[in-house]
């Protein structure tokens, strides 16, 4: 039973959270812009690295607030939390940290 | 009363009671203290169960958690099976036979107790063995909050199994005093008997406490008699001793032969003596003590066996003293006895050839070929494990950030090494939490000469020929042996772990503590590799057996899932209803009337329903309250349709749909307010569809000035449903307008029902004429009693979710998650309109115009009508093209999702999704059902009143 800290309510145990999958994946700007691939790729594709990962949880059982985490997906060890708006964390991650602007996803 | 193999002065049970307690039908005595297993020895039981594959007779190997031969199983008090002696604490009236491999689980009800309790600490020390206790006291007097738990019933761990002494006094009187001092302090909290099981992340250790299973029939039936610890702790050392490894040899099971370090345990913790003439077969120092201790206390040792060719003066000389003769360079090659060891046989073993055998009779065979650190749960946190040559065996590598091993646990096998590496072991876990640990001042044993090396031996060539290893037991408890072994790497398994699950060596309650290590020895040597390259099997929690009793706790019967009823329930139950469980709700079903079936209730209801009036208890419906400025954008952003053009008053059905363009969840919207807006979701999804809203408006549109509510239970919602509704309501809300035309179809008003503020919505989900009636849930049995009184001149009738689903299905209204698979659209539904064509974008729509939307074999929803009216098909069954059922695969076009009897149509129907289903409507389809296929008629969805007409009465 890992520990997740919630940057709301401090540090509680994972069955309080639920997993909410990639982060930094901005709903397209223009989903009609997309051809039915790049509209695929935003629907229905994510990435699977091993290693620091960035993605999203809710913190379901107590405050419900949504918030990012980068986790080790070879650990599972939760590197640091940070907030839905705020870019990925450079300093823990080893892909470059460019945010990825709205949209651009889809065709990535 | 005495027993013939209690030593004099020896051991720590309570001479002065008596305990009473039968051995597979025959009556003996022990005493407080003894384990089921000393309590045997002391009665010269040796032979305890029969092996569970070849049916050998075997007998008490160890005197702890590693025995891998002495099961039994408990008749009385409490039927209990799969215990191993040693680990049974005797009570008096206790009943126990012995076990072939395999308990029998009790078919009487488990009356007893079981608890859990969370704990949190600095540092959690398991076992309180000399270093378990060093880093206890080291840690507890810094200030630290600390735990020790310790398996056995009082502290000490090896120290009550053996005669060292500690500033020249029995070790006890240390034990003693620093168990006083931790008493004394209040962060530190040590638990006796609990067995820590397994270690999870961030720190979490589960332990078993048993509280009341050494008291028998006396335990008090208030107190739980086990409990789980779930221990969070910010740093853990395991001091959790070392496990004696046998040598394998032919016919090395018999009872009789026994651990060395463990016939010393029974000598000094428990007063035993296991035999009157001993053998002792060793590879290392650690037999002697045990061979020296045991001929003091009148044991006769025939010989000592060492395999060593250089035998340390200091134990020659020792056993000089006693007239114990040291044949150094020898082995023990087999064994003769049936149900007890009757003699050793024992040859020089010099570089690898084995010279003349000569037998040496003995009643007791003491084996010892080295200790094997108790890495198991410092192996469950991940730590790594570093093969010591010298003392042939695995011990931790690096400690963990958090998780350290101490004393022998950590490789260590002097008493003065164990307690300087329990303080070490404090230190170095405060220091990582930022604390200081405290010097201590050491108890000071009695010195010993420098320890000589272990000749690292895993198995004795076979003398007899062609019998290589069959006799050689590894794991005793499956019954596994060196040639099983051979025959896994004959078949090319190269690794331990493959060995294991084909030999099911290690697989047993023990968890092969006594056979693993030596499995990677022996596979190493067929292999001709380095045991350190091979490794030995991963240990994974958990480490002992734990009944599922304890694991439960509190969490069974009622407690075992929470449940949710309504304000109403208890009138539900007053009338007999039988309940369905939804999520965590419990919804009525139906009410049955005496002599009724539940298809007669049903119809009954239906009737009722459609013919005169009918409520629900509707409570458990979803409710999610939205408010903001934003409120109407954030909805036109989630629904298909268009919800911020809604006036205040009105009420419209909406469906949500994914990403991905399929049916998520559907509902009503009321707009109670400019700003405010009361949707309804399916019961069972309310809580997945609250998160998904918050979802978009937290990560997506975190501008829009929304608040999400969750109001389920704030309100009591009772459907008042049927041509005579109107009528009902009309009597008991005065101020309302009842009229068709004042209270129009998907309109809602605040009124007062029964003298209670209510809102009334004009709703259907069966598509007679009826109203939604919602009242705060305080006031919810008020209404609803008052409805009940005064619907009963129009024969009001209640119905519950069977009804409900009939009346639904007659008119095609969907059950996402029942009629729908995440695979359905709103357009498969035949609801495209409910899409809406203006909205530039919502959650979804950009999907319903892929390729695979536009597909024209997609499943659509349809209605079916099996050709014999009285067939009900099950939901879920397949439907296929041919009345012939083709060779598999068979192809499925689909399958029912819903069936029920109409009371309505006086027949059987059923709604189903399936592969071009509009496009099929009118032709025959087949379900195949009990070896025959039944044949029915696609048709529209919708089967009962398809213009609307009976919506307004």
């Amino acid at each position: 039973m890992q520990l997740i800290a919630c940057p709301w309510c401090g540090e509680r145990e994972e069955i309080e959270f639920h997993y909410g999958g990639e982060a930094h994946i901005a709903y397209p700007e223009d989903p009609y812009a997309l051809d039915d691939e790049q509209w695929a790729q935003y629907v229905f594709f994510r990435d699977n690295p091993k290693g620091p990962f960035a993605e999203r949880w809710v913190h379901s059982a107590g405050c419900r607030r949504w918030f990012n985490a980068l986790r080790d997906t070879v650990t599972h060890e939760f590197l640091t939390v940070y907030g839905i708006g705020a870019e990925r964390p450079s300093h823990t991650s080893t892909a470059p940290a460019a945010p990825r602007a709205k949209g651009q996803e889809a065709s990535r | 009363m005495n027993t013939p193999f209690r030593a004099p002065g020896h051991g720590h049970v309570d001479r002065d009671t008596t305990l009473s307690f039968t051995f597979d039908g025959t009556a003996y005595t022990g005493h407080p203290g003894d384990t089921l297993a000393s309590a045997l020895l002391a009665n010269g039981v040796h032979h305890v169960a029969d092996s569970i594959k070849h049916g050998r007779p075997r007998g008490v190997l160890a005197a702890g958690a590693e025995e891998p031969n002495a099961l039994v199983q408990i008749e009385a008090p409490f039927p209990e099976p799969m215990l191993t002696a040693t680990t049974v604490e005797l009570y008096d009236g206790l009943v126990a036979r012995g076990l072939s491999g395999q308990g029998r689980l009790s078919s009487e009800p488990d009356t007893a107790r079981y608890d859990t309790m969370h704990a949190h600490c600095d540092l959690l020390v398991v076992g309180a063995g000399p270093a378990g206790l060093a880093t206890t006291l080291a840690a507890a007097r810094s200030g630290a909050r600390v735990i020790l738990v310790d398996e056995l019933p009082q502290p000490g761990g090896s120290l009550l199994g053996s005669q060292e002494l500690l500033e020249g006094a029995p070790a006890k009187a240390w034990v003693d005093e620093v168990v006083a001092e931790l008493d004394g302090l209040a962060d530190v909290r040590i638990l006796q008997r609990t067995t820590a099981f397994g270690h999870y992340d961030d720190g979490l250790v589960l332990a078993l406490e048993k509280r009341t299973d050494h008291l028998g029939a006396a335990a008090p039936p208030h107190v739980s008699r086990q409990r789980i610890w779930r221990i969070r702790a910010r740093q853990v050392v395991y001091a959790t001793g070392a496990y004696e490894r046998p040598v394998a040899f032919d016919d090395n099971d018999r009872p009789g032969i026994m651990l060395a370090g463990s016939a010393r345990t029974y000598l000094n913790r428990f007063g035993v003596l296991p035999g009157e003439q001993a053998v002792v077969f060793t590879t290392n120092d650690s037999a002697y003590p045990a061979a020296l201790e045991l001929a003091d206390a009148g044991v006769r040792i025939a010989a000592v066996i060492d395999a060593r060719e250089e035998v340390p003066e200091h134990w020659r000389t020792a056993c000089d003293e006693r007239g114990i003769g040291i044949r150094a360079g020898h082995v023990v090659t087999g064994t003769s006895g049936i149900e007890r060891v009757t003699r050793a046989h024992v040859a020089p073993f010099g570089h690898g050839d084995l010279g003349e055998r000569q037998g040496i009779d003995c009643d007791l065979l003491l084996v010892s070929g080295g200790w094997n650190p108790a890495v198991a749960l410092f192996s469950q946190a991940r730590g790594t494990l570093r093969y010591d040559a010298g003392i042939g065996a695995f011990v931790p590598g690096e400690a963990l950030r958090t998780v350290r091993a101490a004393g022998s646990a950590d490789g260590t096998f002097t008493l003065s090494g164990c307690l300087a590496d329990g303080v070490d072991a404090a230190w170095q876990a405060l220091s990582a939490i930022s604390r200081t640990g405290q010097m201590i001042a050491l108890p000071t044993p009695a010195p010993l000469p420098e320890a000589a090396p272990t000749r690292v031996l895993w198995r004795v060539p076979s003398p007899q020929e062609g019998l290589d290893g069959v006799l050689q037991f590894v794991d005793l408890q499956r019954d596994a042996t060196v040639s099983d072994v051979l025959r896994a790497t004959g078949a090319g398994l190269r690794s331990v772990e493959h060995v294991k699950r084909y030999t099911t060596i290690g697989t047993a309650h023990d968890q092969g503590r006594t056979s693993g290590v030596m499995t990677s020895g022996i596979v190493a040597e067929a292999l001709g590799v380095d045991v350190a390259d091979l490794g030995t099997m991963r240990l994974r929690p958990p480490a002992v057996p734990v009944a599922f009793a304890a694991l439960a706790g509190r969490n069974r019967g009622e407690l075992f899932d929470p449940v949710r009823v309504t304000a109403l329930h208890p009138w539900h139950v007053e009338q007999g209803a039988l309940f369905e469980d939804v999520g965590q709700w419990k919804r009525p079903w139906y009410y049955p009337r005496p002599g009724e079936t539940m298809d007669e209730s049903v119809l009954r209801e239906c009737r009722a329903a459609r013919t005169g009036v009918a409520m629900m208890d509707g409570s458990t419906l979803g409710k999610i309250n939205v408010q903001g400025p934003d409120a109407g954008v954030l909805l036109d952003r989630l629904y298909t349709n268009l919800m911020s053009t809604l006036k205040v008053g009105r009420v419209r059905y909406g469906v949500m749909c994914g990403v991905d363009g399929m049916a998520i969840d559907d509902g009503t919207v009321i707009r109670v307010a400019e700003q405010e807006f009361l949707l309804t979701t399916t019961t069972g999804n309310a809580a997945k569809i609250l998160e998904w809203m918050e979802e978009w408006l937290q990560t997506e549109w975190p501008d829009l000035r929304v608040h999400l509510t969750s109001v389920t239970e704030h309100w009591v919602t009772i459907p008042l449903v049927g041509p005579r509704s109107r009528d009902v309501l009309a009597l008991v809300a005065p101020d309302l307008d009842v009229d068709n035309d004042a209270f129009p179809f998907m309109s809602w008003k605040d009124t007062t029902v029964a003298g209670v503020a209510a809102r009334v919505c004009r709703i259907s989900f069966s598509g007679e004429l009826a109203y939604e009636i919602n009242v705060p849930a305080w006031y919810g049995i008020t209404v609803w009693k008052a409805l009940y009184t005064a619907g009963s001149e129009f024969g009001l009738t209640t119905y519950g979710t069977e009804t409900m689903h009939v009346l639904r299905a007659e008119k095609a209204y969907p059950i996402i998650g029942q009629d729908t698979d995440g695979t359905i659209t709103p357009q498969d539904l035949g609801m495209s309109w409910v899409v809406s064509k203006k909205k530039p974008d919502f959650v979804g729509k950009r999907s319903f115009t892929r390729a695979e939307n536009q597909r024209d074999d997609r499943k659509q929803l349809v209605g079916l009508l099996p050709v014999d009216e009285r067939v009900l098909l099950p939901e879920g069954a397949q439907i296929i093209a041919t009345s012939d059922i083709p060779a598999p695969p068979v192809p499925m076009l689909g399958h029912v999702t819903s069936s029920y009897r109409s009371d309505a149509l006086q027949r059987t129907f059923a709604l189903a999704l399936v592969r071009s289903g509009t496009r099929r409507i009118g032709e025959t389809l087949y379900v195949p059902l009990d070896g025959r296929t039944v044949p029915v008629t696609v048709t529209d969805p919708v089967l009962f009143d398809k213009e609307g007409a009976r919506r307004d009465g």
